[in-house]
This record gives C-alpha cells, structure tokens and sequence, in this order.
C-alpha cells in the first residue's frame, strides 16, 4: 500500500519544525518561505494546520503543465516536478485548486511535496506526531484530500 | 475506429493521448500544422530568452512518445471538410477519412489593420519558426516596437530586455493587460515596467509603419513617431476558423459546441483556443484561449469521441497568470465583479501588491492579483468548488490575504464526518 502524509491538526503546535526541515531538505537552508508544507495559523480558534500537496489522483498541476515538467511517479504515489523540464511559466500554480503548487523566485521554477524520496523531513521532525508518514487511509487527511477533490471534480465533468 | 485531430497544440495532443487510453484499437491520427515536434507556445519566451532550448518546448519530451502510444503524427493543412464523405481535403491534394473528428486548430495572432504590417521586420511571435526568426534578429541595443500591452507583450518583455534590446510598447487602450487587470493592477504594472526599462505608451495607436533607411518607423496618432528595426504586433488571438466557412459548422466567435464539445455535425468536436466552450462563472459559451482549458476540452472531447456523451462539461473556468520581469499577476472568474456582488481590495504601491477578491452571496466568484502568487491556486478551488465560505466571507472581507486558512476551515467542515 502506497504511504501519505497523515496530518492531525489537533495536535499541532505550530512550532513550524516541518517547515525548517523541508526547507533544509530541499534548499539546504533553513528557511521556511521556502518550505514546501506550511502551518497555517488560525487565530479565532487557537490552532495550526500544516498542510502540503495531497499528491491527488486528477493531479492539476500535471495536467496543466504545457511541457511535462511534472511526472507522475506511480511507486511512491508522488507528483514530482523534473526541475531541467521546469521553464517557470506557472500555469501549475493556478491550476492547482489546493494551493500547494509554488512559483519560486530564487529558482525560476515551481516547487511542491515530493515525499522527499519516500522518507518525508517534516514528519520526521515533528514533535507531538502530528504529521505521519503512514499507509494512506481514510482518515483526516486523507478524507480531506477526497473531499477536496471530489467538489472540484463534480463542478467540472459528470455524466 | 478513425480518430482524426486537426492540430497539435495540449488540446490535440491530450485528445489523442486520453483516445489511446479509452481505445486501444483506434487509429488516432494527429495532423500538425507546423513541421516541428508538437510544442507549446507557452514556452517560447523561455526559448527566446535561452533558458531553455528547442527541446525543452516539446508538449512531450520523449522523441518516442507519439510512436509508442501509436499516434500517427502527420504535418499537413487542411484545405475544407466533405463532412457528407467524412473526409477531409488537404492543401497538398492528398484527402484523410475519419470515423470521428476533432477540430483543435488553435488561435493566431490578430493582424492590426495598420499599413506596413506586411514589411520584413513586423514579425508576430506565436510559432518556433518566427521565434527563430525573432532570435535571430535580437542584438544589444536593438530597437524593438511591441504593438499591444497585452499578455502576450508582457510575457515577451523579460527575454526582449535580457537580450539587450530597447523595447517600447505601445497601446491603444487606457491600460495594459485589460483582459486580465483593472485601471488599479495595470497602473503599477505600467511603473513597474517603467522602472525594469521598457517604455509604455498607452492610449496610443500605431497608425502607419513605413520603411526608414535599413530600420522602420512607426507613425501614432499622436506624439513622436518610434524609430525600430523589429516590431511585434501582439494585439490578441483569433480562433483558426477562417478554413470552416463553408463546411456546415456552426461559426460563432469560435466554433460552436454543445457541453459534450460536440459540433452542430454529430461526429465532429472542437477543443482548446478555437472552441467556444462551456464558460463556470458565466453559465455561458465563450472562447477562453488558455492552457488549462485546452486541455480540459482536449480530455473531454477525446472521451465523448469514444464514448458518446459520457462527459458533460459543467464549464471551465478562465483564468491566468502572468510574469512580468519578475511582477507576478493572476486572474480567476469574474475578477472584474458582479454590480449587485461584494468586493475587497488590497492595495500595497510601495510593496507591489494588489489583491482583490469578488463574492456573490456565500461564494467567492473572482479574484485578481499582482505580487501575490503562493498558495494563489486556491482561489480556483474556492471559486470552482463553490465552497461555502459561511464566517470566512466576513474573514476575508477584512483579510483578503487568509484565502488558503478559508479553504482550509471550510473544506475541512464541510467534509463529510467518518
């Protein structure tokens, strides 16, 4: 069975440790705006989300890519972006209604999860378990993830 | 089973990848109108800037890909359709028979109605070989004249100035990029193009380009004429349309389709910058010329092709996203608003931001932006998921910038529970 992110805001701290290690993953540099999960902040109700690229089945940013710069890579269930194909016309960006596909300056190239190989930095940073790296179930994220895509799916095509 | 695509830009290209899925015994013929490996014209500017090489504008990167999937890829011009035989006539003399047809022929640059558009040195940018030709033209210090202030001339100005040429855009409307930003977007992106060193003259029109000694000159119709060994028109796209006159199909500004992009003749689709497809905000039927919509119809079309009336598009929604020497600017829906609709906006001059958001009841419905760009996608999905936005509307009235928190709130309440 292919593995996701399992995230449980519930027990987010926002110590944004995910982000200080994606970004070191990514750009050996501790830098979260360049981290590709984010922990939103929700003030009203005094909690965090981390979120990141579902790595969906329709796969938007995929689909919408003009130069197939983004791949999908069946055995580890991730959409990854091939940076040499990647021109930065951000098409991606848009297309993705989720968000979690990034234009980024300093590279001219558009970055997202990509599970970090199969052995994802942010889960393994964080503290209190709120981000796993676990079998792909039904549950929180996952049922999010469905959701997601099935409300925008729905509004597209049907029978 | 005879598929035939007439055109080989993301709508053709992704018809006859999702015919070969759903149909594995099809003949699928993909009849290109250039002589080059399919390609998208997304990528040009990046070829023109040398970021990228030929290659790199290939819509697939593999030499093999169209071989391996069995799609005969062709290059021809089709002269008029016998849609009684099912046959089309090319203009080589030769003739094609086809089961289904899928009309995906694109769009081409508008020519402006200005004398002397016709001189060597006006030269649209829109297909690899007139890019080549632009390329090989471009040296430091070159004066170049961009006719219209529209995404097309925005997108080229980066690789213009990193080539060393002086480039002056002229524009006949008020504004730059009216299709894509209001007066308040498109004035700071006037400046900030000012400031990257590109002259803009808007409210200007190009009346007359005459021969000057080894260059052109470009009369307006007011002020100063431009002196310029290069000049682009970039003023908009029309759908390739003009082959289908007296072929039965239904003509509108693109060609007609039904929500299954089918034509008015049962066995014949359209697809991409010349169908007038199913339009989300509007409800209505409009040719929206972008990627995303092109392969959307692409992938539908094909689907319907081979399996009747199987998909019914609910409509696609426009949108765009636009890099100006570095100033990022998007547009979804009905940026522009509705009369009785609420809005919001985000004005920051000094910081390059603009943001501003369009609602009609409940729902988000449009949204345009200069200088924010991460997590923007998200935009989309609350516009076309429709997503409730309950408390969030009031959120966002007063902090435009929490989109992704009211997509992240609201689709995790509105999920079902279990």
């Amino acid at each position: 069975m292919q593995k996701a992110l399992l995230i449980d805001p519930d027990k987010c701290t926002g110590c944004l440790q995910c982000e200080m290690a994606c970004s070191f993953e990514h750009e050996g540099r501790f830098n979260p705006s360049r981290s590709r999960i984010r922990v939103f902040t929700f003030h009203h109700e005094g909690c965090f989300v981390p979120y990141a690229c579902t790595q969906c089945a329709d796969a938007w940013c995929l689909q919408a890519c003009p130069v197939e710069a983004i791949v999908d890579d069946r055995t580890l269930g991730v959409k990854r972006v091939v940076d040499e194909r990647c021109v930065g016309c951000k098409v991606c960006t848009i297309a993705c209604p989720f968000g979690t596909i990034n234009y980024s300056q300093a590279s001219g190239k558009v970055i997202k999860c990509d599970l970090c190989g199969g052995d994802p930095a942010c889960a393994r940073a964080c503290p209190t378990t709120a981000i796993r790296y676990t079998d792909a179930d039904q549950t929180g994220y996952e049922k999010m993830r469905r959701w997601a895509a099935r409300s925008i799916t729905a509004a597209e095509a049907t029978a | 089973m005879q598929h035939l695509i007439v055109g080989a830009g993301p709508a053709g290209v992704h018809a006859a990848e999702t015919l070969r899925r759903l149909d594995p015994d099809a003949g699928i013929l993909l009849l290109s109108g250039e002589a080059e490996p399919p390609y998208s014209r997304m990528a040009i500017p990046y070829l023109l800037s040398r970021h990228i090489d030929e290659a790199g504008t290939w819509l697939r990167p593999s030499p093999e890909h169209f071989q391996r999937h069995r799609i005969d890829v062709r290059h021809g011009l089709v002269e008029r359709i016998d849609s009684t035989h099912n046959r089309i006539h090319l203009n080589d003399g030769s003739r094609l028979d086809y089961d289904r047809l899928l009309l995906a022929t694109g769009a081409s640059p508008r020519q402006p109605p200005v004398a002397g558009v016709e001189l060597p040195g006006v030269l649209p940018c829109w297909t690899l070989e007139q890019a080549r030709a632009i390329a090989r033209r471009l040296q430091p210090d070159l004066p170049v004249v961009l006719m219209g202030a529209g995404f097309i001339a925005c997108i080229l100005l980066e690789a213009l100035l990193r080539r060393g040429a002086r480039v002056t855009i002229v524009e006949r409307e008020p504004h730059m990029v009216p299709r894509m930003m209001n007066p308040t977007a498109a004035s700071m992106l006037k400046r900030w193009v000012e400031a990257k060193g590109a002259r803009v003259l808007t409210g200007h029109a190009v009346e007359l380009i005459e021969p000057n000694g080894d260059g052109l000159r470009v009369c307006l119709d007011h002020g100063e004429p431009l002196e310029a060994r290069l000049v682009i028109p970039a003023a908009g796209v029309s759908p390739n349309i003009g082959f289908l006159r007296d072929s039965g199909i239904g003509l509108d500004q693109g060609i007609v389709v039904d929500r299954h992009l089918r034509t008015n003749i049962d066995n014949i689709f359209a697809a991409g910058d010349v169908a007038q497809g199913p339009d989300f905000s509007s409800g209505g039927f409009q040719v929206q010329a972008i990627q995303p919509t092109a392969v959307e119809h692409g992938r539908i079309a094909a689907t319907n092709m081979t399996r009747d009336g199987a998909l019914c598009h609910a409509g696609s929604l426009n949108m765009n996203v636009l890099d100006t020497l570095g100033l990022i600017s998007t547009s979804f829906g009905n940026w522009r608003g509705a009369p009785d609709g609420e809005q919001v906006e985000l004005l920051d001059e000094a910081g390059w931001r603009y943001l501003n958001l369009q609602f009609d009841g409940d729902h988000l419905t449009g949204a345009s932006s200069l200088g924010h760009s991460d997590h923007i996608g998200v935009a989309r999905g609350l516009i076309q998921g429709r997503v409730a936005l309950g408390e969030w509307k009031t959120r966002l009235l007063r902090e435009p910038t929490r989109l992704m928190e009211a997509w992240l709130a609201r689709s995790l309440a509105a999920a079902p529970s279990g």
